[in-house]
């Protein structure tokens, strides 16, 4: 990763900068429909309060919902923690906070990932959780 | 130029939304794990996001999301399509219709259970 410091001269074309600026494009068109299907399926056809243990049973039998998941996490937490780390750059003018910072959210993407990832991965609903999904 | 005109709200509308959204990201993975621990912990966790206080705060979340996703367009718009930048001024105000006209029916669905009205999304069974 690259992290700022404020000298040598400017980047040029090509190189992480480049690289993440195309990525967070690309990963916004595809959390547009990700992030706002998601929305909709979680409070508004189906009210929160019945979003339970039960319910997730039922949605990860079948394989594709964990992948949509999946792809949810991974691009959400990437661009989100990417966005984060230019309003990092901008607003934090000392570079020794800077390059903590960046890393402390470089160590912190990483470690959401992997329990996001071991969450969806491992998920396996214990015995007599299917049923009524509405709590209360 | 740009000092108070349409571009540097939508710019700062659009940091302030991409920070709050992360952080519901963040705790929305923490939530989520609890599956791990079980039907009683992880439906006690869910709990919470039903309580009016909750409920309140996810308008603020979907509010944000909307905004993010269509002013996160306009700005694809305005570096991919040439003639997007005389358009600039347009944009910017479709998005914000858009938000809103989107906000409001999904805000009825969140909140409707707070007033005890049954919005027909909260039907038990499966």
């Amino acid at each position: 990763m690259r992290i700022s410091t404020g000298y040598g001269s400017r980047p040029v074309s090509g190189g992480f900068e480049t690289f993440t600026w195309y990525f967070m494009r690309i990963s916004a068109i595809g959390l547009v429909f990700l992030a706002i299907i998601h929305l909709i399926l979680n409070h508004v056809t189906t009210d929160v309060a019945c979003t339970s243990y039960q319910l997730v049973a039922i949605r990860y039998a079948n394989p594709y919902w964990r992948v949509y998941d999946w792809l949810l996490l991974t691009l959400a937490l990437l661009h989100g923690m990417n966005g984060l780390r230019v309003v990092i750059d901008d607003y934090v003018q000392s570079t020794a906070w800077r390059i903590r910072l960046v890393s402390l959210l470089a160590f912190l993407t990483l470690a959401l990932f992997m329990v996001g990832t071991v969450t969806l991965i491992t998920f396996q609903p214990v015995a007599g959780s299917l049923g009524p999904h509405c709590l209360k | 130029m740009y000092r108070g005109q349409t571009g540097m709200w939508a710019w700062m509308l659009h940091r302030i939304t991409g920070i709050g959204v992360l952080l519901f990201l963040i705790v929305h993975i923490v939530d989520i794990s609890l599956l791990g621990f079980g039907p009683t912990v992880y439906n006690e966790g869910i709990a919470l996001f039903g309580t009016t206080v909750v409920r309140v705060v996810s308008l603020a979340l979907i509010g944000a999301l909307l905004y993010h996703a269509f002013n996160g367009i306009r700005i694809m718009l305005v570096d991919f399509v040439p003639m997007a930048v005389r358009y600039q001024r347009i944009l910017f105000w479709t998005v914000m219709i858009l938000t809103i006209v989107c906000f409001l029916p999904m805000a009825y669905f969140v909140i409707a259970p707070i007033f005890g009205v049954n919005a027909g999304n909260t039907a038990s069974g499966v």
